[in-house]
């Protein structure tokens, strides 16, 4: 570990911290429906959307008309995409003359980009024609993440609601959460990222002589218009395989800063949102700490895992300090552009938040520094999470937390006013119990199904923890994948996929049920006897819930992955 | 307070054994399905069971320790039903010394309801709601009912425990009989009321004996949080086996049996709150009991602790009944004590409580003492409604030194003056030193003497000892406290300053009442209240917590949801802390048992899987003896906490009234901290002893 490390890692939380209050606030205004400076130039367009799709864009949605709206519309978006990557080979715009994509890889990847996902069973660069990057995996970066915001929006005003039958308008709530948001801050980082050297052209790919004579394909295309959204809708999925770390998605150490901000910032910014319209700004300020203890303590773990290098190198005098003459630690699978801290900094935030892009290989980290992807994922991506997903997930561990706190301090429990009873427990467990369900449940069937094992590069415990890994990415929403795994097979995308819908669905419905709930009931104002949900207390304990449930349910999982491949190399043992 | 002291004893003996029989019992199906997590226990026991007997016919696995396990599985069932007869015991007991009321009374039916004389002898079960009865002095009076007719004394120790004997009579507040209680005195017509077998006595047996108990709002979200657990435990333990298919890579070594899983599943589950959950929701019910007030439901109780409003009586409840003289305000010309004489002279044949107290200043503060009243010649003068003045007249009437003394309202006092002494006679300072004393919150009571004013005695509200405190306790529970008085607003604001209440509601009417507690409600509020009177029966009905004194009406009776058998209106206070008391045993013992099995897993994993990763065993911080010494050991110990714990969940978690920040705080010290560290010792514990009486290897 370097202080040169540490102040990158200080600088980036610093810078993300000093952007949540101006950004929570504009996405406030913009939700509420208010005016703002972009209104006079995409108001006339986004009235004109509403016109031609019928929206009347007064009417509000009970929360079942909220949620079948969000079903039909991933559902409408999720069968054009299939098509689309079905027939890419008879469309325009495929200068390498890419063929149609196999059934169970077209499942696979429209769900995945549908579900804010982004798991890739396929290269970008040789699977992909431009049309499919542009008008299927991009567009859907931009309205998956729109989804999660209006979702995270509903939930937010069931909360702040008070005998309401209504949530809003989710066609309303995805416009505008598109229009103002993240289209025109998309626009401003593609023209950033093509002035630091991201091609984004429609050629073909250049053949080239190395200096060995041999030919090399250099593959372009639209890039700098698909990473940026990629990065900022938290969906991650690479214009190329390599993702990140490939030099014409994130050529240098400032694109790199910049992808990792854009990472958290909008659903950092979501907690502010919070805060504000629940009127106390302090409540959002609660959760963001939640967040923040969280990914502070994944990447100082991950940091330190990787900064100390191989354990089976221990007893072997191999150098593996830092010193002006080599990073040190361990570098394999990792940038030298970006070194050890930016890289243990990109694979944390990229878990925490349902990201998924990584600039080093996850796989090639040490145990313990590839078990913190792992089990940030696995607390169920609330460590800021996906936009809008990172915040209704952690709101429904609130919930938990505050049903406990409730019962302990002798009140019927409450949060913001509103009471958590019968209704509100069953569907927060249904939501959180989807999870273990399809991770365990897939990770059981594959662990003894010889067609998912010939999948596997390694064996062991790091066999293991390839085939979790995939799966917890995939039920997480996540999409960064540990490598080693070979997926493009109809087990894999199958059953994956599946995971992936789990993973989004069967945690919205539920959620959109509480908000439901929520908005119905009467407020009840604080006293003395409220437990207070804007206080240190809350946040450890709202961080303990988190950690217990997710480590309660994976505990034997993980023994049998990371920590005992772990021990195994401080024996000396390698897998 | 007064306690019943039958169930004081926790383990008494008497219980323990009926208890023991019971939980056997209670190994039905259909009682074990109204617990979830016990259902699950009981079901994988029962897997296991088939399993081991079937290992046992086939002579295959290590039947020594999977029958150790089998048996402390079933013993986690055993004690978790035994917690549950043990707390239903404790309120059968209860039930009993109420059920002796029971006996078969004979009942005098009206054959015409007008004629006192068309008797007939029915036994008391075959009386039927509308039906007209004659009790007369030594009769058992046969139902629940409502005095129609006359006045008598009623000795009602059998449910109040209270041996003086109280006063029953038709119309008016006071007219509610209760089936059981004897008539001592005189004769009383009565209607009744309740159906056989749903009379006061009836519900209440059923209720302390848990037969009626229905789940509250915060158990069912509590058993639905418990049920979702279970199920991510079985996600967890249930993909075990295949995950160490896989580790093993074909080799036998690493196999793990089903009964193992079945323990690890049971320790993982929340077995010591799911046991103790109905429990706790009986006992919190019998320390209700105890404190003699009776809930028409586990919700009411449950509503308590989360009242925000408390509406208090003044009379009875802030202040002592009845005001007490607290000063001598002479007029200018006159000393202290010559106003102190003439009123004692004036009070010492007056019986009321304000007399009586005149009396007493006057010893307390000038030493003057009682005096032989024959031997002044002394006539009473009593109170009437016409003249609003007391007094006394004393020596010979017309004789000169005859004395004439009034005491009375100010207002009626200043009349009399007039009209005997004229206008002038009233001195200007009178008016005010009587504002003054109405401004304090006191009455102003006049004393003249031979038509000329003395001065004013001031009457005094005295504030119960202690209830300013009280009142604190429950600003720091966020509970908001509202004095309701008949008194007009300077007095009301005076007493409400005193007693340190929060807000006051001045010349209350009912309707007055009934509006607050809806103005509160709509805010968000829960609020309780306490009435005795028919004319408070709408404000009960519309109360969250509603309760009707025993000396009440039936209409408030069955317009509140709580009866409190001492007719003691501070209660409510008391009622709340058993509320707040019940929701936070049940939330530290969820806690508790949640972070158990952080030490569970750190026992069971290790042994698990050593087997096929041996570096694993690292993960055994613990050291413990063997792999089964370790499965065992975390088995036995989750069967035991049950037991240790049943204690507190009879009793309840201590409760201070504090703020909810510290509350928790305090709680998760204990419970949270506690429930991680405690476990590790335990298991350790029982797996020295089970290493050294060789029970495993």
């Amino acid at each position: 570990m370097t202080l040169n490390g540490w102040i990158q890692i200080a600088l980036f939380f610093a810078l993300v911290t000093a952007l949540t209050r101006p950004l929570g606030g504009y996405l406030q205004r913009v939700l509420n429906g208010e005016k703002i400076f972009l209104s006079r130039l995409l108001g006339p367009l986004e009235r004109g959307f509403y016109r031609l799709a019928g929206v009347d864009d007064g009417a509000e949605q009970h929360w079942t008309r909220y949620a079948v709206s969000v079903l039909s519309f991933s559902l409408a978006g999720y069968l054009t995409l299939y098509g689309l990557q079905l027939l890419q080979g008879a469309l325009p715009l495929n200068p390498q003359y890419l063929p149609g994509l196999s059934a169970d890889l077209s499942f696979n990847t429209a769900i995945s980009f549908v579900t804010n996902t982004n798991w890739q069973s396929y290269g970008g660069e040789t699977t992909m024609s431009y049309l499919t990057q542009m008008l299927g995996l991009t567009v859907h970066n931009f309205l998956s993440a729109a989804t999660g915001i209006a979702l995270a929006i509903a939930l937010i005003r069931g909360f702040t609601r008070r005998n309401a039958q209504t949530l809003g308008n989710f066609w309303v709530d995805l416009t505008r959460a598109t229009l103002y948001v993240l289209l025109p801050l998309s626009v401003f980082l593609a023209l950033f990222f093509v002035w630091q050297g991201v091609p984004q052209n429609l050629n073909g790919y250049t053949e080239a002589t190395t200096l060995e004579g041999a030919k090399q394909v250099i593959a372009q295309g639209p890039v700098a218009s698909q990473v940026a959204i990629k990065m900022l809708g938290t969906n991650g999925g690479g214009f190329f395989n390599a993702n990140a770390a490939h030099p014409y998605e994130n050529p240098s150490a400032i694109t790199d800063f910049v992808q990792l901000i854009l990472i958290f910032l909008i659903s950092a910014a979501l907690t502010n949102t919070f805060g504000r319209m629940a009127k106390n700004e302090l409540q959002g300020w609660a959760l963001y700490s939640a967040m923040s203890v969280l990914f502070l303590a994944g990447v100082a773990v991950a940091y330190w895992a990787e900064s100390q290098g191989n354990p089976a190198f221990i007893g072997m005098e191999i150098d593996q300090q830092a010193s002006a003459m080599q990073a040190g630690g361990n570098m394999e699978g990792k940038e030298v552009r970006f070194g050890i801290a930016h890289s243990a900094l990109f694979a944390t935030a990229t878990t925490d938040a349902s990201c998924g892009a990584v600039n080093a290989m996850h796989d090639s980290f040490t145990a313990l520094g590839g078990a913190v992807p792992l089990v940030n994922i696995m607390l169920g991506e609330v460590v800021f999470g996906g936009v809008g997903s990172g915040l209704y997930g952690m709101l429904l561990f609130a919930l938990i937390s505050l049903f406990i706190a409730g019962l302990m301090v002798g009140r019927t429990p409450e949060y913001l006013g509103k009471k958590i009873e019968a209704r509100e427990i069953k569907m927060t467990m249904l939501a959180i119990l989807c999870m273990p369900l399809a991770l365990l449940g897939f990770l059981a069937v594959a662990s003894v199904s010889p067609l998912a094992l010939k999948s596997l590069a390694n064996n062991g415990p790091h066999g293991f923890t390839e085939m979790l890994y995939a799966y917890t990415s995939a039920v997480g929403n996540n999409g960064s994948a540990f490598a080693g795994l070979s997926a493009n097979t109809p087990f894999w995308n199958l059953t994956l996929g599946v995971a992936m819908l789990v993973g989004r669905f069967a945690v919205i419905v539920p959620m959109l049920a509480i908000a439901g709930s929520l908005a119905a009931k009467k407020y009840t104002p604080p006293s003395n006897g409220t437990f207070p949900t804007d206080s240190g207390l809350f946040v450890a304990l709202l961080v303990a819930i988190v950690v217990i449930v997710g480590g309660l349910t994976y505990f034997p999982a993980l023994a049998l992955g990371p920590v005992a491949e772990h021990l195994a190399q401080r024996a000396g043992n390698l897998f | 307070m007064r306690h019943r002291k039958d169930a004081n004893l926790l383990f008494e003996k008497s219980l323990l054994i009926p208890a023991l029989t019971e939980s056997f019992r209670k190994l039905r199906p259909s009682s074990l399905a109204k617990n979830p997590v016990i259902f699950i226990t009981a079901l994988v026991s029962l897997l296991a069971t088939i399993l081991f007997l079937r290992d046992g016919l086939t002579g295959g696995g290590h039947l020594l320790f999977s029958g150790q396990i089998i048996v402390w599985l079933w013993f986690t069932v055993l004690f978790a039903n035994f917690a549950e007869a043990l707390a239903e015991g404790r309120g059968k007991a209860q039930a009993a010394s109420l059920r002796q009321t029971k006996t078969q009374a004979i009942a005098k039916r009206l054959l015409d309801k007008h004629d006192l004389a068309s008797v007939e002898q029915v036994p008391a079960t075959a009386l039927a709601p509308g039906d007209f009865v004659i009790v007369v002095a030594g009769d058992l009076i046969p139902g629940d009912g409502e005095v129609v007719e006359g006045v008598a004394t009623v000795d009602e120790s059998a449910i109040t425990g209270e041996s003086a004997p109280v006063i029953r009579e038709s119309g008016g507040d006071r007219s509610a009989v209760t089936g059981g209680t004897r008539v001592l005195s005189d004769q009383i017509k009565v209607r009744i009321t309740a159906a056989q077998g749903a009379g006061f006595i009836d519900r209440m047996i059923a209720l302390v004996e848990g037969a009626s108990r229905q789940k509250t709002p915060n158990e069912i979200a509590l058993n639905i949080l418990l049920a979702g657990m279970s199920l991510i435990f079985v996600f967890a333990t249930a993909t075990i086996p295949s995950f160490a298919h896989y580790a093993a890579a074909g080799n036998q070594a690493g196999e793990i049996s089903v009964i193992v899983l079945v323990a690890l599943f049971v320790t993982l589950i929340p077995t010591t709150i799911g046991a103790l959950l109905s429990a706790i929701g009986i006992a919190g019910m019998n320390r209700l009991v105890r404190f003699n007030v009776l809930a028409v439901s586990g919700r009411a109780v449950e509503a308590a602790g989360d009242i925000n409003t408390l509406l208090l009586d003044k009379t009875g409840t802030i202040t002592l009944g009845n005001r007490q003289a607290a000063e001598f305000l002479p007029v200018p010309g006159v000393t202290e004590q010559a106003l102190a004489d003439a009123a004692q002279l004036a009070s010492l044949s007056d019986e009321t409580p304000e007399g009586r107290s005149i009396v007493v200043l006057a010893k307390e503060k000038y030493g003057i003492r009682g005096r032989d009243l024959s031997g002044l010649q002394a006539r009473f003068v009593p109170f009437t409604a016409q003249t609003r003045m007391s007094g006394v007249d004393l020596g010979e009437e017309g004789a000169a030194n005859a004395q004439r003394i009034r005491k009375g309202a100010v207002e009626s006092i200043v009349d009399a003056v007039i009209r005997n002494s004229g206008a002038r006679a009233i001195p200007a300072e009178l008016k005010i030193i009587a504002e003054r004393v109405s401004r304090s919150g006191g009455t102003p009571l006049a004393v003249a003497q031979n038509g000329r004013v003395l001065g004013i005695v001031h009457l005094k509200d005295i504030v119960k000892g202690g209830i300013r405190e009280r009142f604190a306790e429950l600003r720091r529970m966020g509970i908001k406290t509202v004095m309701i008085t008949g008194d007009n607003a300077l007095t009301a604001a005076a007493i409400a300053a005193e007693a340190g209440v929060d807000d006051f509601l001045a010349q209350a009417t009912p309707e007055d009442k009934l509006a607050l507690i809806r103005k509160e409600q709509t805010g968000g509020r829960l609020v309780a209240m306490c009435g005795d009177g028919t004319n408070d029966a709408p404000a009960l009905a519309q109360a969250d917590v509603g309760v009707a004194m025993q000396t009440g009406t039936v209409a408030a009776k069955e317009a509140g949801n709580m009866v409190d058998l001492d007719s003691d209106p501070t209660k409510l206070i008391e009622i709340v802390g058993i509320g707040k008391q019940l929701l936070m045993t049940r939330g530290a013992l969820t806690t508790f048992s949640i972070a158990n099995d952080v030490a569970k897993y750190f026992a069971i994993v290790p042994a698990l899987f050593t087997g096929l990763y041996p570096q694993l065993n690292a993960l055994n911080i613990m050291k413990l003896g063997s792999a089964e010494s370790a499965i065992l050991s975390a088995i036995i110990f989750n069967a035991l906490i049950i037991i240790a714990l049943i204690p507190l969940a009879l009793r309840g978690v201590r409760y201070r009234p504090m703020a909810a920040a510290t509350m928790l705080s305090r709680n998760l010290l204990i419970y949270g901290l506690g429930g991680l560290i405690v476990p590790f010792i335990g298991i350790k514990l029982i797996d020295l002893l089970l290493g050294a009486t060789g029970l495993v290897y």
